[in-house]
């Protein structure tokens, strides 16, 4: 355990890089390419932290997660403690700890971003995170006293595997409902062994099965179960299936032989590990010139993916300019730094093909930025008499996905938005009594860590909503507004 | 875990599995499929569900053993267990439940026309089963297909039933007159064939498409198909489509994406087998 140190001494400490595989060897392999801190670099980092009397960096956090707290635990060598304080917070920390966009949230608030560089606390969170997972025997799960109330979870992704712990924790019998074959969700199918070993995935919920949640997979609710089944089966039921269905870019040539969806692309190389074909059943096509196109995390993590799978050449496609790019900054950077070529200002107009259908290009049209457009951000308007072709036989569509109806269509009772995305109150509640939903299937595509919020959210409204009598005693027609105010004033505080 | 509790070979290379899945079994309907994944590092493969036993908690898979994750299928026993069967999927059969209905199967595809025999027979319709194979001992779902109404054999070379293709029979028949809807499920080119006969004659023609697809649920896209001049996911929008709206040849050229993969599945699976660790 070290003395205490001074301010000063804290402020002459620099930013600890986090120990990577090399750009050349990692983009011809599905090894992790950050490998986490050692010990010494995370009590070094854990001493940059001010201990702001104030800290704001809670307020980044969408699960508000008491992060100078288990900086602090850390810091003084009991990492017991500090995984102890963060898994109260964060029901998946190994996960966010590898995947949130710190630098727009927790770290974005950091005082020490100011002059320098904020705190790594995504990399510490990773850190005790992982030390909680190879330790999890010195980590008890609590057995609550049960409440008796079932709740029915759809979907194991971030926001149902949030909700399911957290309702755990309190005491209900949850029962969470995975269409696939595994539970994780996108965390599985979509986020790449290379950025989120699936053998977290299947740690995380593992603690989740031991706290006492029960998991049923190949049930497509909306399919095997109806929504109006699962309610009459369940006390409450917190629908958290995603934005399941890819949207293409409805241009001519889309449906060639080697145009995917990403969705397509990282299931069958994620879920389904086609990189190991034939050893693995299932294939993907391999392409030696791929262009995707989007420029999300999805897109990123299907471009650095074709790498792996030996693309000699690799492009992002992408309409508006580098300051514009949606996807998490350190995926740019190892994108960038495993060779992938950006086509910026660029939108595609066409798939071309030959004659046995499959794809030998993509026609493109340079953009210009004009005015800024609904969402805020300047619109890209296409440039006359710039088309041009990017040569490649393999295009992956990675510009977004659409609320999946196959639930909704069963219980026409729950209201939508225009999108088809299911509407909400201020408690997460739909317009179905006892029927919460949150994660992308109420967002739209979003963050795995805005998921969680939803989640953590929602377990607490749940829980609110099966037990009026312990949360809030208040009667009749005022309960329903007090409890509304209740939840405004937590998430006024929590945001 | 779905226990396999029979198995039948039907002809040659299609074989008949009585599965354990009683909620599938409960609730399925004609036209719905399921996605079977039968142990990790395996593929999810689409199987329509041939038929139902709701007392015994069963649900028939009929399967032609073409590449290496159908041969594994094929290669269970009973008493063996499949380790994800999910489902129902896919949009129930439009059925009729008046008039004169054709149905018309080609190869494996008889099976997928049963359980639309089933439900027609069922509605109260009229059944006219077609259904053909290469030679005798192809052909499938013969007397199952018979409880519903008259059936009509062909084989390409005359072995059994009437000599020719279900092209013809059904040519025939439409000919006749008096058929209100046509639902034809087989190979593309068979599919094609039969809504290009009812086309001019105007007759609703439902046919079963069988694209590549990964989950099942709308997810991947990988499914997708042209329906008048739309594309469609069949997972979800399908897998029956009006028959006239459908663009065969794009679909054909779709199935055959993976061709050089089987073949290395195919290779590779040998070989292990020579190896003898099977």
């Amino acid at each position: 355990m070290s003395a205490p140190i001074s301010v000063k001494q804290r402020l002459q400490i620099s930013r600890q890089a986090m120990p990577e595989q090399a750009a050349d060897e990692r983009n011809h392999n599905f090894g992790e390419v950050n490998l986490g801190f050692t010990e010494q670099l995370a009590l070094l980092e854990a001493d940059r932290c001010l201990r702001c009397r104030d800290p704001r960096c809670i307020n980044g956090c969408p699960v508000a997660v008491n992060i100078p707290r288990f900086i602090d635990l850390l810091s003084a060598g009991d990492v017991a403690g500090a995984a102890h304080s963060l898994l109260g917070d964060n029901t998946l920390p190994a996960v966010t700890g590898r995947v949130c966009p710190q630098e727009t949230q927790c770290e974005a608030e950091c005082v020490r971003g100011a002059k320098g560089l904020p705190v790594a606390i995504g990399y510490l969170e990773r850190f005790v995170a992982d030390w909680a997972r190879q330790h999890a025997d010195q980590l008890p799960v609590a057995k609550p006293a049960p409440t008796g109330k079932k709740v029915a979870i759809v979907g194991s992704g971030p926001a149902g595997l949030t909700a399911a712990g957290d309702l755990a924790r309190l005491g209900h019998d949850v029962t969470v409902f995975e269409a696939l074959h595994k539970p994780g969700g996108v965390l599985l199918y979509g986020i790449p062994e290379f950025r989120l070993p699936k053998q977290i995935v299947d740690q995380e919920v593992e603690r989740l099965k031991q706290a006492g949640v029960k998991i049923e997979c190949n049930v497509i609710v909306g399919r095997t179960y109806t929504l109006p089944e699962l309610r009459a089966q369940f006390d409450a039921v917190f629908i958290a299936n995603g934005a399941g269905l890819p949207v293409f870019m409805n241009v001519p040539g889309e449906n060639l032989k080697g145009v995917y969806s990403a969705n397509e692309y990282l299931t069958r190389v994620n879920l389904m590990a086609a990189y190991e074909f034939p050893k693995a059943d299932t294939p993907v096509l391999v392409g030696r010139r791929v262009a995707v196109v989007g420029g999300g995390n999805v897109a990123m993590d299907s471009v650095r993916t074709a790498k792996r799978m030996g693309a000699e050449r690799a492009f992002i496609v992408y309409r508006r300019g580098k300051e514009e790019l949606p996807a998490r900054l350190e995926e740019v950077h190892h994108a960038e730094s495993e060779g992938v070529e950006f086509e910026l200002l660029t939108a595609p107009v066409e798939v071309l093909g030959n004659a046995q259908k499959w794809v030998t290009g993509l026609r493109c049209v340079r953009m210009a930025l004009g005015e800024p457009d609904a969402s805020g951000r300047r619109r890209p308007v296409p440039v006359a008499g710039s088309e041009f072709v990017i040569e490649c036989d393999q295009v992956i569509v990675a510009i977004g996905t659409r609320a999946n109806p196959l639930l909704t269509a069963t219980c026409p009772d729950l209201k939508l938005n225009r999108h088809g995305n299911i509407e909400v109150d201020e408690r997460g509640m739909t317009s179905v009594p006892g029927v919460f939903a949150g994660g992308d299937i109420v967002r739209g595509a979003a963050t795995v860590i805005l998921a969680m919020g939803d989640g953590k959210r929602a377990a607490q409204t749940i829980h609110e909503y099966l037990m009026p009598a312990m949360t809030k005693p208040v009667n009749g027609e005022g309960a329903a507004a007090s409890l509304c105010a209740a939840v405004a004033g937590d998430r006024v505080h929590s945001l | 875990m779905h226990t396999i509790l029979a198995k039948t070979q039907l002809s040659p290379n299609v074989t008949r599995l009585e599965v354990a899945a009683p909620r599938i079994a409960q609730i399925r309907q004609p036209g719905q499929f399921v996605i079977v994944h039968r142990c990790a590092g395996a593929e999810r493969i689409p199987l329509t569900v041939a038929d139902a036993d709701p007392a015994a908690g069963s649900i028939t898979l009929v399967i032609q053993a073409v590449g290496k994750s159908t041969r594994d299928l094929v290669a269970m026993e009973p008493g063996e267990a499949i380790q994800d069967v999910a489902g129902p999927l896919g949009r129930p059969t439009e059925l009729i439940t008046s008039g004169h209905a054709l149905c018309v199967g080609g190869g494996v595809g008889t099976a997928v026309v049963h359980p639309i025999a089933q439900g027609l027979h069922r509605n109260g319709a009229r059944v006219t089963s077609i259904i053909g194979g290469r030679s005798k001992e192809w052909v499938i779902f013969e007397n199952e297909l018979r409880r519903f109404g008259e059936v009509v054999v062909c084989t390409d070379d005359g072995s059994y039933g009437r000599r020719g293709f279900v092209t013809d029979a059904a040519r025939e028949a439409l000919a006749a007159g008096g058929i209100d809807v046509v639902y034809a499920v087989g190979p593309v080119p068979m599919m094609r064939a039969v809504a290009e006969l009812t086309r001019p004659l105007h007759v609703h023609t439902i046919v079963s498409l069988n694209p590549v697809m990964v989950d099942g649920t709308g997810m991947c896209g990988g499914c997708r198909v042209e329906v008048g001049g739309e594309t469609r996911f069949a997972c979800v929008d399908g897998p029956e489509f009006d028959g006239h709206q459908v663009d065969f040849a794009l679909l054909a050229d779709r199935l055959s994406a993976y061709r050089d993969f089987e073949q290395k599945a195919n290779a590779c699976a040998e070989e292990t087998c020579r190896i003898g660790r099977h």
